[in-house]
């Protein structure tokens, strides 16, 4: 599976409104105009998606950091 | 910029000149990297840059007589290096393995009248550009002038080896010929395309200057027995047959082929005096170690003052001049990355450099046309400002923007402006100040709550900058153009820049001409201070004197940093440097931290806060003039942080209007928010990472009202998150019996969403 950030931790994380455990699924990331699809933590129901500190802090903000300086 | 101005700035900085010692070769050694690899033992790397521009190293490096001696900066601080003795320690050891390339043959021939070092020089360039080149001499052997030299000095051996990479080239020799013959030159013109007339060879026949295709030295000014000049000579000759034959501009381009004068600077200030070592040998020369002692004795001529002043400069690894072609490139590209904007958003703006520059180039001007460029095309990194854009916007709200009339007065001679960071940082002085302009000054004393919006004005935010800053002049014209007061030295740069019909004075020099005020009982244990000078104040020379005076008058012994007054350091704040680069912001605040190991005194809060941030204990002169009740120790302070510098400005509005006007602000103060426990280390995080209470409270709010949010069900937390601004912000935390107690906090500025399954 390409562009997935999951670990195996953000899934004990539950959706208190539909109370069901997270499950890998598509999620969108948009920025400055750009869209990237990505498979991360989400609510199998709802489609809440949780986006990690790890993910939040590495990934996400050197992809910002890319796409601000482009 | 256009090209023109970019050439125009690249020439304002001069580190790429050449040192003195260069400029003054006649054939332009690059002695600096020479001594350098002297110094490193690195024989063969010195070899080769003999090589480079020497003829025949092998004999000029043993017998140049270093005119450039006379011009190197060394010897302001000790004696002159001993070039000449250097490169004959140099040549003196093994020669490297050499590869020459000449150029493809050419069908043109050349005649090269006589073998000292001009003639030989001539026929070495010119055989390398591929001409069919002829010496000619009346001696039975090449270099006789150079044979005939004592074996000690120049050993035959070398010579020859010399020579034979010159007959390598394909160099013919026609030895015993009768170049004194009447017809000698006229034979050589009918077979030759150009000739070369040796100095001191033979004085050319007055009718053969009017044969085209010789070339002779001119007169000349210098030595003409000087070894480096004739080989200078036959160079230049050299060079001016080949543009002959080549009918090209003789001139073009030529203007520094001989010594010339430098631009470069290099302040030897701190250099220690030291002599040049003496050789034990004085035949011999240099042993090999002598040459590497000397060899260290070289300054590496070059300039970099802005450099060795500037963190933000050395941090990026080169100097303005290359900095200036980066930042023009980053303007043009079209697609793709832009490498320097985070050159461009690091500046800290704060002058340093101009002030250092001996050509007085100015990175903060490059850097905010800069900004303003990348603002108008929508290029500007969203991230690189706007955490420090919104703090101003806050203060220009109605939450902590206001400008009224002293209570009971209809009308203001001045206005006082205290500014954002004092507001945040000590709104206990704000008000201690203000009773007392009030109290001091006659005709009503005004005030005047917001920012100045030198954020905007730093980020390269001009639309936005005028609009927040038109809001004072507005304010100040309606309170009747009363004279302003100002407590912060960028404010003050601000007002007297943008607002010059208006008379300003800074609080500093209220101070000094009123006097202390009447209760100021003196300094308990004054410990000696050490004064920062905000680099804001750099050429503001009179508030740099008030404050100097009223620490004299408090009896507040103090000494100066190194850096001060015109050369004043920035604290990191300014240009927003915080905000866009936190890592060099800290470099700094750390250098200038430890200037010395004296508690400092500043008159700027947040070069206060910032070093007391860096765990430098610093008061500002308003912590000595106005004391508190129950304060002790202001140099101990800690650093407010970011939710509470904007707690403090709201609060201060609000006890003001409470206290002086009788009025309420009608903002949210004492909200019965819930109460946020939040651990130290929580705290920290929320610091470095630039999120507020109010963020927190924001999102917890949302996810409780609205039930989106996640549990888990290990550690009994809650998640929720909310986007505020263009941030999405994440908080972990549990309910509490009196609120929420905070675990973790962080943020992306990315939007992210999944898909609802139907
Ligand atoms: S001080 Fe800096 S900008 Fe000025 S000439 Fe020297 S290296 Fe260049
Ligand atoms: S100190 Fe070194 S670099 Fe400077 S002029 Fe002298 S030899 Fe040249
Ligand atoms: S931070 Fe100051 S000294 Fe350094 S380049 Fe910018 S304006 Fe010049
Ligand atoms: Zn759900």
């Amino acid at each position: 599976m390409k562009n997935s950030y999951a670990n195996p931790e953000d899934l004990r994380w539950k959706c208190h409104k539909c109370d069901m455990f997270l499950s890998v699924g598509p999620a969108t990331l948009t920025y400055m105009g750009n869209t990237i699809n990505a498979q991360l933590p989400v609510c199998p129901q709802c489609g809440f998606v949780l986006v990690s500190e790890e993910l939040a802090l590495g990934k996400i903000a050197e992809v910002e950091q890319l796409l601000e300086d482009k | 910029m256009d090209q023109n101005e970019l050439r125009l700035l690249e020439s304002r900085c001069i580190q790429e000149e050449p040192p003195e010692c260069t400029a003054a070769c006649p054939i332009h050694v690059d002695v600096r990297t020479f001594a350098a690899n002297v110094s490193q033992e690195k024989w063969e790397e010195a070899w080769k840059v003999l090589r480079k521009a020497m003829p025949f190293p092998g004999i000029l490096g043993r017998i140049c007589d270093a005119p450039c001696k006379e011009r190197c900066k060394r010897k302001e601080a000790g004696q002159a290096i001993e070039i000449g003795m250097l490169e004959r320690a140099c040549v003196k050891t093994q020669a490297p393995k050499q590869r020459i390339y000449p150029l493809p043959k050419k069908d043109k021939t050349i005649a090269i009248v006589g073998s000292r070092l001009s003639g030989l020089t001539a026929a070495w360039d010119l055989a390398r550009k591929g001409y069919k080149v002829t010496v000619f001499d009346s001696d039975s052997q090449l270099g006789d002038n150079l044979l005939s030299m004592p074996e000690e000095i120049l050993p035959h051996d070398v010579v020859r080896k010399e020579l034979d990479i010159l007959f390598s080239l394909g160099v013919a020799a026609e030895l015993s010929s009768p170049i004194g013959d009447e017809n000698f030159l006229e034979n050589l013109a009918g077979r030759f395309d150009a000739i070369y007339l040796g100095p001191d060879d033979r004085d050319l026949p007055f009718r053969l200057t009017e044969l085209k295709g010789i070339f002779s030295r001119g007169f000349s000014q210098y030595d003409p027995k000087s070894p480096v000049w004739q080989a200078a000579e036959g160079r230049w000759a050299a060079t001016s047959m080949d543009r002959f034959l080549q009918k090209v501009s003789q001139t073009s381009g030529r203007e520094k082929e001989g010594p010339f004068s430098t631009r470069l600077y290099t302040n030897i200030d701190d250099i220690p005096y030291v002599p040049a070592v003496k050789s034990l040998n004085q035949t011999s020369g240099y042993t090999p170690q002598e040459a590497i002692k000397e060899a260290g004795r070289c300054l590496h001529c070059e300039c970099l003052e802005c450099v060795k002043a500037c963190s933000y400069l050395e941090k990026f690894g080169s100097y303005p001049r290359k900095y200036a072609r980066e930042i023009y490139n980053n303007a043009n590209i079209v697609a793709g990355r832009r490498p320097a904007n985070k050159l461009i958003n690091s500046c800290s703006l704060c002058g340093l450099c101009e002030a250092v520059c001996p050509e007085n180039f100015a990175m903060q001007t490059l850097c905010l046309k800069a900004r303003r460029d990348m603002v108008k095309k929508g290029k500007m990194p969203a991230s690189a400002h706007e955490f420090a854009l919104l703090d101003m916007q806050f203060s220009n709200s109605d939450q902590f923007a206001m400008a009224l009339h002293e209570p009971r007065h209809e009308s203001s001679a001045y206005i006082f402006f205290p500014g954002c960071q004092l507001c945040a940082s000590s709104p206990a002085k704000v008000k201690s100040v203000y009773a007392h302009l009030r109290e001091t000054l006659t005709g009503g004393v005004g005030l005047m709550l917001g920012c100045c919006s030198a954020p905007a004005f730093w980020a390269g935010e001009e639309e936005l900058f005028e609009r927040q800053f038109s809001m004072w002049q507005r304010k100040w014209e309606d309170l009747g153009r009363p004279r302003i007061i100002l407590a912060c030295s960028t404010c003050y740069n601000i007002f007297k820049t943008y607002l010059q019909e208006a008379p300003i004075i800074s609080l500093w020099s209220i101070l000094d001409e009123t006097g202390l005020p009447h209760d100021f009982t003196g300094l308990k244990d004054a410990v000696p201070l050490a004064l920062h000078d905000p680099c804001t104040t750099r050429y503001e020379s009179h508030l740099q004197t008030n404050v100097r005076n009223l620490l004299q008058k408090m009896g507040q012994p103090f000494s100066e940093l190194t850096a001060k007054s015109e050369y004043a350091e920035c604290c990191g704040f300014g240009g927003l440097m915080q905000n866009a680069n936190p890592d060099l912001a800290k470099t700094v605040i750390n250098r200038l931290a430890g200037r010395s190991s004296a508690d400092y005194v500043t008159y700027c809060s947040v070069c206060r806060d910032n070093l007391a941030g860096a765990g430098k204990r610093t008061v500002h002169i308003l912590d000595l003039i106005f004391l508190e009740d129950g304060e002790t120790d202001p140099a101990a302070r800690k650093r407010p942080g970011w939710s509470q510098r904007q707690e403090n400005r709201l609060r201060l509005k609000n006890d003001l209007l409470n206290e002086l006007w009788a009025t309420e602000s009608g903002e949210r103060i004492d909200h019965a928010g819930p109460v946020l426990n939040i651990s130290s280390e929580a705290w920290q995080v929320l610091e470095n990472r630039r999120i507020l209470v109010t963020d927190l409270e924001e999102v917890i709010h949302q996810a409780e009202t609205s039930g989106r949010k996640l549990y888990n069900p290990d550690s009994g937390h809650f998640k929720a998150s909310l986007k505020l601004y263009n941030t999405t912000f994440w908080v972990e935390y549990i309910p509490s019996d009196d609120g929420f107690t905070i675990y973790n906090a962080y943020s992306h500025r990315m939007s992210v969403s999944g898909k609802e399954v139907q």
